[in-house]
C-alpha cells in the first residue's frame, strides 16, 4: 500500500490509481466511471486521464500517432530515454522500432517455446505445495502465486533463483511505488541499476543460453543492440512478468475461495479450466498500462494536453456491458471472450503465452492437490494498488 | 466454410490456435495463419466461429459459404 498523497475525495476529477481506496476498490471505481463519467482526469502526476470504456481504451491502444508508450508507468517524472527507444524496449517502444526490438524477444516466448517450460513451471508448483503441505492455511499470495513468475523468468534470463526476493523488491520499487517523488524512485532505480550491471558482467564474462545472454549477443539492423536497449529490455522481462502473473494466479484464487460452486465445478470438470483461464482473466485483468500524450489532441471531446499520461485499464474495458454479455459476473463456461487483458494492437503482451500457462498450471496444480478450500479470514485479504491489481495478502484455509 | 486471418490484425494473442489447432498454426514469432488455405473440414465449423469470436483484434474472417 502506498498512499503518500492526499486522500482522493472525487474520482472523476482527480483520481490518484496510488490511493488505498483504488487498491481495495478499483472495479467498483471503474465502474461508477463508465457508466457516468466515462473519462476522468485527475490533474496529480502532471495530468492523467482515464478512459473506463473498451471502445475508448481500444481507441488509444492502436493510435501511436497520437499517443507514445516512451514510458507506461504513470509517475511524477517523465521518462529520460526519448521515443522511439523508450526506457524498456519494445513496450516502451514506438514504430518502426517497435516492430524489430520486438521481433527479437518473440520467438522466446512464442506457444511451442513456452510449452517446453511447462514440466519445469509444473514441477515448481508441486513443490511449493509439497513445503506448504501439512499447513492449515496457506496465504495464496506469499505462499504460492507470488514465487511461479519468479522462478520461471529467473531460469529464462538467467539469473539466481536465490535473488527471487531482490526482484520483488524491485517491482515493488518499479510498478507500486508510483506516487514516491521522484528522486526517491531514482535512489531505488540505483538498485535495479548494480544489479543489472553485476548480472550482466557475469553473462558477458560467462556466456551461456539464456535470454541476457541472447540480448548481449543479438543484433537489430545488422548492429549490436545499444546498452540502454539491452539492460531496458532486462528491465522489462525482469519487472513485467512477475507481480502481473502472480496477480492473477493470487486473484484467480480468491475467487475460487469465495465463490464455492466454482471451485467445486473446476474440481469436477478438469476440461473447463482452459475456458475458465479465459474469463478469470477478463474479469480479474491485473494490467493497466499507459500512454503519454505526444502532441496536444481532442479525443471523444477531452482536451488533451501533450505529456499528460492516459492510463489503459484493461481490467475496466474487459468489464465493459456494451462488449460483453453479463459483464459484471464470471461465467466460468463463456465461450465467447474477445477480453484485453493482454492489451490489444502492437503491444499485446509479449509474454502473454506465458503467463496463460503459469496460470492454468498454477490453476491445475492447486486444484488437484488441494480442491477443497477457503478464505481463512476474508477482511484480511489485501489488493496492489498502482497499474497492477492482484491480492498481496491472501490467507486460505485448506483441507 | 473457409476462415482467414488478416495478417495486419493479428498481434499474435494466439487465441485460435490455443482453440482450433486444426484450423490454425503459428510462426515462430506466435503470429497466426489459416492452414489448408483455410478451408474448414466438414464438422469443425463449430471451432472455426469460436476461434473467430475469441480473437480480441477481429482479425479472423469466417466465410460461412465457401
Amino acid at each position: 500500500m502506498t498512499g503518500h498523497h492526499a486522500p482522493v475525495t472525487d474520482w472523476a476529477t482527480d483520481f490518484d490509481h496510488a490511493d488505498p481506496v483504488w487498491a481495495a476498490e478499483a472495479p467498483r471505481i471503474w465502474d461508477e466511471l463508465r457508466s457516468s463519467c466515462p473519462i476522468a482526469h485527475s490533474e496529480r502526476y502532471g495530468g492523467v486521464w482515464l478512459p473506463t470504456r473498451h471502445e475508448d481504451v481500444a481507441a488509444v491502444a492502436y493510435d501511436t500517432e497520437h499517443f507514445t508508450s516512451r514510458s507506461v508507468v504513470v509517475t511524477e517524472g517523465r521518462p529520460l530515454i526519448p521515443a522511439p527507444q523508450g526506457i524498456a524496449p519494445p513496450i516502451s517502444s514506438d514504430p518502426p522500432f517497435h516492430h524489430e526490438a520486438r521481433r527479437l524477444l518473440l520467438p522466446a516466448f512464442s506457444p511451442k517455446a513456452v510449452a517446453a517450460l511447462e514440466p519445469f513451471t509444473r514441477a515448481y508448483c508441486e513443490g511449493l505445495l509439497d513445503a506448504a503441505a501439512g499447513n492449515a492455511v496457506i496465504d495464496g499470495a506469499t505462499d504460492y502465486a507470488q514465487h511461479i513468475p519468479v522462478r520461471i523468468i529467473a531460469e529464462m534470463l538467467g539469473f539466481p533463483p536465490e535473488d527471487a526476493d531482490q526482484f520483488r523488491l524491485f517491482v515493488h520499487n518499479t510498478l507500486e511505488s508510483v506516487d514516491l517523488p521522484v528522486e526517491k524512485r531514482m535512489e531505488n532505480f540505483g538498485l535495479l541499476d548494480a544489479y543489472l550491471s553485476a548480472q550482466i558482467r557475469d553473462h558477458m564474462a560467462n556466456p551461456r543460453d539464456d535470454l541476457t545472454t541472447f540480448l548481449l549477443q543479438a543484433e537489430m539492423d545488422g548492429r549490436p543492440l545499444n546498452p540502454e536497449h539491452i539492460r531496458g529490455s532486462i528491465v522489462l522481462l525482469l519487472i513485467a512478468g512477475i507481480d502481473t502473473t502472480w496477480s492473477a494466479i493470487g486473484a484467480s484464487l480468491w475467487h475460487l475461495a469465495a465463490h464455492p460452486e466454482h471451485r467445486q465445478r473446476l474440481v469436477d470438470e478438469p476440461d473447463l479450466l482452459p475456458t475458465a483461464v479465459e474469463e478469470l482473466l477478463r474479469f480479474y485483468a491485473p494490467v493497466t498500462m499507459a500512454r503519454l500524450v505526444k502532441d496536444d489532441v481532442e479525443f471523444q471531446g477531452c482536451p488533451m494536453k501533450a505529456e499528460e499520461w492516459v492510463l489503459l485499464p484493461f481490467p475496466s474495458a474487459n468489464r465493459d456491458p456494451e462488449v460483453f454479455d453479463r459483464a459484471d459476473e464470471v461465467v466460468l463456461d463463456r465461450a465467447e471472450n474477445r477480453h484485453a487483458a493482454f492489451g490489444l494492437g502492437i503491444h499485446r503482451c509479449v509474454g502473454s503465452n506465458l503467463a496463460r500457462m503459469e496460470l492454468r498450471v498454477a490453476l491445475e496444480v492447486w486444484l488437484a492437490r488441494v480442491p477443497v478450500f477457503e478464505l481463512a479470514d476474508p477482511d484480511a485479504v489485501t489488493w496492489s494498488g498502482g497499474q497492477v491489481r492482484g491480492p498481496r495478502t491472501l490467507p486460505i484455509r485448506v483441507g | 466454410m473457409r476462415v482467414t486471418v488478416d495478417g495486419d490484425k493479428c498481434q499474435g494473442h494466439n487465441r485460435c490456435y490455443a482453440l482450433a489447432p486444426e484450423l490454425f498454426d503459428v510462426d515462430d514469432y506466435g503470429y497466426a495463419h489459416e492452414l489448408h488455405d483455410g478451408a474448414v473440414p466438414a464438422g469443425l465449423e463449430d471451432k472455426a466461429r469460436l476461434a473467430a469470436a475469441n480473437c480480441p483484434e477481429f482479425a479472423i474472417t469466417v466465410e460461412e459459404e465457401a
